[in-house]
C-alpha cells in the first residue's frame, strides 16, 4: 500500500517539479495546522467554565494564553523549517547537557503549579524543561547513532544508546515528578534505536521483558492490596494500579478523575452532545482542558468525533513516516522517527489513560491540551520534519 | 553523511503500522465504550449532573357526613433570594421588606449573603406571593407550598389531628389515615454544575405530585358543634375540669360526634391555653402538656364506670337466665359479701323491688347478687365475649385498653364490686360501644369514623369496612334490656334525660375519680333513641363537676338537650 501511494505522489510531484525544486510537505502542515486549529476550540469549550469561575469571569483565560504559545510556537516552527537541519547537529550536546543544567535548576528556581515543581520562569514565560529535554534528547541521539555508524550494531553500542537518556529519565522522573515524561523520553530513545538498528530480535525480548515486569508488578500490588497486613506498602503509585482495576472502588480518591472521564466518554454516546454541551467540564472534571481533555472531545463530539481525532493522528505520523523514509540522510530520518515517536507514545499513552486502558498517569494530548511549552516544542519539532522534508530533492522521489 | 538505508525504513515503516495498530485498538475500546457502556455510564453521569427538589402534594380533605369540609389546605408561598440571580438588590430589599412587613437589615442581610438560595419568609399568604410574583424581580423566587387549615378550629380537634411541618399527620385521623390522605411527592429534576448552580438551558424535567385521597368519616359537623356548646355549658356552670360526649349510631358504630372539652385551636395546635404559664416551662414540660392538650378522653383514658356498667352485669344475667324481670328483690341498704358490708346509694334501703324496678332504683345490692348468682367464670365468661377485655378497635390511634381483675384475681368481693361498675376502668369509647351492641340486637359493632376514601370528584377509591361480632347477647335479652332502660329514662334515676314525645333509654352514673375518697366524682349518663329501635346512643361524662355530682342531675339534662335537638335532625337527615 505505501508502495502504491508513494508511486501516486510520485506522479503528482512530477508534474510540479518544473515549477518548483525542493518538496515542502503541506500535507503535514496542513495537519497540524488543522489539530492546531481544532485544538483551540475544544481548549475554549473545556476552558471557558472554569477560567469564568476562576479568572474574574474571563472565559477565554486558558484560550488567550494557549493561543499566544501557539503563534510563538508557529513562528519557531517557520525558523525551524527554512535553516538547513545539520545546523543543529552541532548542538546536540550541548542541549543534551543544557536540558540536564535545566532540570537541576527546577531545585532551586522552580515553580510549582497544581502541586507539581516541574516549571522555570524566564522573562515572565514558563517552561517544562521536560519538554526541552524531549527535544534535545531527539537531538542528541540522531546525531550519536549516525557518528556510531556501524557501531550501533554491537552490544555496545546498543547500550550507549539506550544508556543515554537513562539519566535525563531518573531526573525527570525523581526531581520534577513526571514519570510520564520520563517513559516518553525513554520510548523516544527505544524507538530510535530500533529504527537504526537492523536487529529485531532483541527488541522482541526487550518488549516481552517489558510487559511482564509490568504484568508481575501490577500482580504483585494487588496481592499486596488483599491482606490487611501488607496494604499500607502499595503506596500512591500502587494505588493508581489499584484505581485503574476497579475506579469505581477509589470513586473518590485515585479513581476520581478516571471516573469522570469515562462518565465524560461513555454519556458522549455514537454522535455526542453537541460541541460546547459538556456536563462534565462544568466542574465534574477538574481542570478539563489538561491531560483529560479528550474526554470532553468524546463528550461534545461523541465516537464520531473521537475517532475522527484518532484517525488525524494516524494520517500526521502517516505523513512523518513518509519524510522519515525520504529523508536525505540518516541523520534527518532520526530527526524525523524521534518527533514522530514522541508524538505517536504521547497521542496512544493519552487515550489509554482517558479510556482507563492504562494507568492513570498525567500525559497531555499533542497540539489540544492545554500547556505552553508543549505546544511550542512540538511546533519546533515539527519545524524540523518540515526542514528535513526540505531536504529532499524532487528528483529523488 | 550517512545514507538512511533501506533496513532503516522497512523499521520506520513498522513504528507506523505498530503505533497505528495500538492506535486503532485504542479506537476500538472507545467504540466499547461509548456505545456498549453508553447507558451505563450516562446513567451514572446523569446521577452526578441532576439535583431532586420535592414539589409537595396537595393533602387529602377529611369531609364529615354531610360533606362539609372540615380539614382543607391553603396555598401558602415561601419565599427566596437565589444569590447569583440578583439583578438590583436594591429594589428587591425595598419591595420584599414592604411587602413582607420585615425590616431593611432583615432582608438586606439575606439578599447579599453568598449563597445559593436563602429564605426570606414562608407561609406567607397566596395574595402576598401572588403580589410580590408580580414585581418580576430577578432572583426572587415564590414557591408555592401547601399549609393544612381547619374552617372549625377547635370542633373535634382530638378526632381530627394536626399536621406537622412536612404535611405529615401528628394526631387523630390525620396520623391514622396518612397513607390514604398524603399523596405521593412529586419531583422537580434540575441539572446543575458540579457546585450546584441550576443550568438553564438544560431545562427541568417534572414528576408531577399525586395529590392525597379526600376521606369522608360519619362525624356530623352540626351534631358536633351543638354537643360541644353543651359540653362547653355544662363544663362552665358545673365548673368541671372536663366533659366528654361521644354520639354514635349503635347499629353500625358510626360515630356522629365526639367531644372532649377543652378542645384547642387545629390551626395552633402548639398554643398552650392562656391561663398556663409556658415562659416558665422546660421543653420537656411543655411537651408534656401539649400532650396534655392534645388527648382525647374518650379514648385515651380509662375511667371507673359505675352504675352505667350495671347494664352489662343486667345483659349478663338475663342471657345466663340467673334472673329475670319479676325476679323480687329486696334491698336493705346494704348487702354482706363475705365478710365485707357494701353499702347501696340509698343507705336507707330500696325495699322490696322487682329486678326491672332495681334497674330503674339503681340499686347496688340487687345487682351484687346477680353478680354472685353468674359466680366469677361465667361472669368472666360474658366480660370476654361482650368484649370488654379487647380494644374497641375505633379508627384514632392510642386506644387505652381496659384494666380489669385477672379472673384467678376475682374473688366474691372483687365480682361484687365489678358487678355494679367499681375497682375496674375501661374507656368511654369502650362502654358506649358495649352498650350499643347489647341494645342493638346483640351485634358487637366496631366504632368508627373513616367511610371511604375518594379522590377529589368523590369517586370511591376505598370502602372502609369493620369487624361485627353476632350475638354476644340474644335477641330476647337485648329486646328486654331495651325496655327495662327506657323505663330507667321514663320512671327510674333517668328520668331527667327524658325527652318530650321520644323514647329514649338510658342509665346514670355517678362514679368516683381514682383514687378513692378525693372527694371528685364523675357524673355520667348513657342514653339511646328510639327505645325499640335504637339509631343513636349518647354518652355524656362529666368530670369533676363542683355542687351536684349525681349523674342523673349533671349528665342526664345534657343528653337531653343533645337529644331534644338532634332527633329531629336526624330523622330529617334520613338516619332512621
Amino acid at each position: 500500500m505505501i508502495v502504491a501511494q508513494r508511486g501516486r505522489t510520485n506522479n503528482l510531484r512530477r508534474v510540479r517539479s518544473r515549477q518548483q525544486e525542493s518538496f515542502f510537505d503541506y500535507s503535514l502542515l496542513f495537519i497540524v495546522l488543522f489539530l492546531l486549529a481544532f485544538g483551540l476550540v475544544m481548549l475554549y469549550s473545556a476552558s471557558a467554565y472554569d477560567a469564568s469561575l476562576h479568572y474574574n469571569g474571563d472565559s477565554a483565560y486558558f484560550l488567550k494564553r494557549q493561543a499566544a504559545s501557539t503563534v510563538l510556537g508557529m513562528a519557531a516552527m517557520i525558523v525551524v523549517a527554512n535553516i538547513p537541519y545539520h545546523f543543529w547537529e552541532r548542538f546536540a550536546f550541548l542541549g543534551y547537557a543544557a536540558s540536564i543544567v535545566l532540570i537541576l535548576l527546577i531545585i532551586p528556581f522552580g515553580v510549582e503549579a497544581n502541586g507539581a515543581k516541574r516549571w522555570l520562569r524566564v522573562f515572565g514565560i514558563s517552561i517544562q524543561p521536560a519538554e526541552v529535554a524531549k527535544l534535545a534528547m531527539i537531538l542528541c541521539l540522531a546525531s550519536l547513532i549516525c557518528r556510531m555508524g556501524r557501531g550501533i550494531r554491537t552490544r555496545k553500542g546498543f547500550l550507549v544508546v539506550l544508556g543515554i537518556p537513562v539519566p535525563v529519565c531518573l531526573m525527570v522522573w525523581q526531581i520534577t515528578e513526571n514519570m510520564s515524561s520520563a517513559i516518553i523520553i525513554f520510548g523516544i530513545a527505544v524507538l530510535m534505536l530500533f529504527v537504526s538498528c537492523p536487529d529485531y530480535k532483541r527488541f522482541i525480548l526487550l518488549g516481552i521483558a517489558g510487559i511482564a515486569v509490568c504484568a508481575l508488578a501490577v500482580f504483585v500490588i494487588v496481592k499486596l492490596s488483599e491482606s490487611e497486613a501488607t496494604s499500607a506498602v502499595v503506596g500512591v503509585r500502587g494505588s493508581r494500579i489499584l484505581a485503574w482495576l476497579d475506579p469505581e472502588a477509589y470513586a473518590s480518591g485515585k479513581g476520581f478523575q478516571t471516573l469522570q472521564a469515562l462518565y465524560a466518554i461513555g454519556s458522549g454516546g455514537i454522535l455526542g452532545k453537541g460541541l460546547g454541551h459538556s456536563m462534565q467540564k462544568l466542574g465534574f472534571m477538574p481542570e478539563a482542558q489538561n491531560d483529560m481533555i479528550f474526554s470532553i472531545i468524546c463528550e461534545e463530539l461523541g465516537l464520531f468525533g473521537a475517532i475522527s481525532i484518532i484517525l488525524m493522528f494516524i494520517l500526521l505520523i502517516w505523513r512523518f513516516m513518509v519524510v522519515a523514509n525520504n529523508a536525505p540522510d540518516l541523520f534527518g530520518a532520526l530527526l524525523v522517527v524521534g518527533v514522530m515517536g514522541h508524538i505517536a507514545i504521547q497521542v496512544i499513552l493519552n487515550v489509554a489513560v482517558v479510556t482507563n486502558t492504562i494507568p492513570n498517569t498525567g500525559i497531555s494530548l499533542p497540539f489540544i491540551s492545554y500547556g505552553g511549552s508543549s505546544v511550542l516544542f512540538l511546533l519546533v519539532e515539527v519545524g524540523f520534519v518540515l526542514s528535513v522534508g526540505r531536504g529532499i530533492k524532487l528528483k529523488d522521489l | 553523511m550517512i545514507k538512511n538505508k533501506t533496513g532503516n525504513r522497512k523499521k520506520i515503516v513498522t513504528v507506523f503500522f505498530v503505533c497505528s495498530g495500538i492506535l486503532l485498538l485504542l479506537a476500538g475500546r472507545l467504540t466499547y465504550l461509548m456505545v456498549f457502556q453508553s447507558d451505563y455510564y450516562s446513567e451514572k453521569a446523569d446521577q452526578l449532573h441532576e439535583r431532586e427538589r420535592g414539589i409537595k402534594a396537595a393533602r387529602g380533605r377529611i369531609l364529615d357526613a354531610n360533606g362539609t369540609v372540615i380539614a382543607d389546605n391553603r396555598t401558602v408561598c415561601t419565599i427566596s433570594v437565589i444569590h447569583n440571580q440578583i439583578k438590583d438588590p436594591d429594589a428587591i430589599v425595598e419591595v420584599l421588606s414592604k411587602e413582607l412587613d420585615l425590616s431593611e437589615d432583615y432582608v438586606r442581610k439575606r439578599v447579599e449573603k453568598y449563597s445559593s438560595i436563602e429564605r426570606i419568609k414562608s407561609n406567607v399568604d397566596k395574595e402576598k406571593g401572588d403580589a410580590i410574583r408580580a414585581y418580576n424581580l430577578e432572583g426572587v423566587k415564590v414557591d408555592e407550598d401547601y399549609k393544612r387549615y381547619y374552617p372549625y378550629d377547635t370542633l373535634a380537634s382530638k378526632v381530627l389531628g394536626f399536621t406537622g411541618g412536612d404535611n405529615q399527620g401528628i394526631i387523630g385521623l390525620e396520623v391514622k389515615y396518612e397513607e390514604y390522605l398524603k399523596g405521593q411527592e412529586g419531583t422537580i429534576l434540575t441539572v446543575t454544575d458540579a457546585r450546584g448552580v441550576e443550568i438553564d438551558e438544560a431545562g427541568e424535567e417534572r414528576v408531577e405530585p399525586v395529590p392525597g385521597n379526600d376521606l369522608y368519616i360519619s362525624l356530623d359537623m352540626n351534631i358536633q358543634s351543638y354537643a360541644t356548646q353543651l359540653a362547653r355549658q355544662v363544663m362552665e356552670t358545673k365548673e368541671a375540669e372536663r366533659v366528654s360526649i361521644l354520639v354514635m349510631n349503635p347499629q353500625n358504630g358510626e360515630i356522629m360526634a365526639m367531644v372532649d372539652v377543652p378542645e384547642f385551636d387545629l390551626n395552633n395546635p402548639y398554643q398552650l391555653p392562656d391561663e398556663t404559664d409556658a415562659e416558665n416551662l422546660s421543653e420537656e414540660q411543655k411537651q408534656e402538656q401539649l400532650n396534655r392538650m392534645w388527648r382525647n378522653g374518650c379514648i385515651n383514658d380509662t375511667y371507673e364506670p359505675g352504675s352505667t356498667f350495671k347494664i352489662i352485669t343486667a345483659a349478663a344475667g338475663l342471657e345466663e337466665g340467673v334472673v329475670t324481670t319479676e325476679d323480687r328483690f329486696s334491698c336493705p341498704g346494704f348487702i354482706m359479701v363475705e365478710d365485707r358490708r357494701i353499702r347501696c346509694h340509698k343507705t336507707s334501703g330500696h325495699g322490696a323491688e322487682n329486678f326491672v324496678e332495681a334497674t330503674m332504683n339503681s340499686c347496688n345490692p340487687v345487682f351484687i347478687t346477680v353478680g354472685l348468682r353468674l359466680g366469677v367464670e361465667r361472669y368472666y365468661h360474658y366480660f370476654t365475649q361482650f368484649g370488654l377485655l379487647n380494644k374497641t378497635g375505633v379508627d384514632l390511634p392510642g386506644e387505652a385498653g381496659t384494666i380489669m381483675h385477672k379472673m384467678e384475681d376475682m374473688k366474691a368481693v372483687e365480682l361484687a364490686t365489678v358487678s355494679f361498675g367499681q375497682s375496674f376502668q375501661i374507656t368511654p369509647i369502650q362502654l358506649a360501644t358495649t352498650v350499643s351492641s347489647i341494645v342493638n340486637g346483640g351485634n358487637r359493632v366496631t366504632p368508627h369514623f373513616a367511610v371511604m376514601a375518594a379522590d377529589r370528584e368523590g369517586t370511591e377509591i376505598k370502602k372502609f369496612s369493620y369487624p361485627v361480632t353476632e350475638h354476644i347477647v340474644s335477641e330476647e335479652t337485648s329486646a328486654t334490656m331495651r325496655m327495662i332502660l327506657e323505663q330507667v329514662v321514663e320512671k327510674g334515676s333517668g328520668k331527667n334525660g327524658y325527652v318530650e314525645g321520644a323514647r329514649v333509654g338510658g342509665k346514670t352514673a355517678t362514679s368516683q375519680t381514682l383514687p378513692r375518697g378525693s372527694g371528685r366524682y364523675i357524673a355520667s349518663f348513657l342514653g339511646f333513641a328510639p327505645a325499640d329501635d335504637p339509631q343513636v346512643l349518647a354518652l355524656a361524662i362529666v368530670h369533676t363537676p363542683q355542687g351536684n355530682y349525681y349523674g342523673s342531675q349533671v349528665s342526664a339534662p345534657v343528653v337531653r338537650q343533645l337529644f331534644e335537638n338532634i332527633l329531629p335532625y336526624l330523622e330529617k337527615m334520613d338516619y332512621n
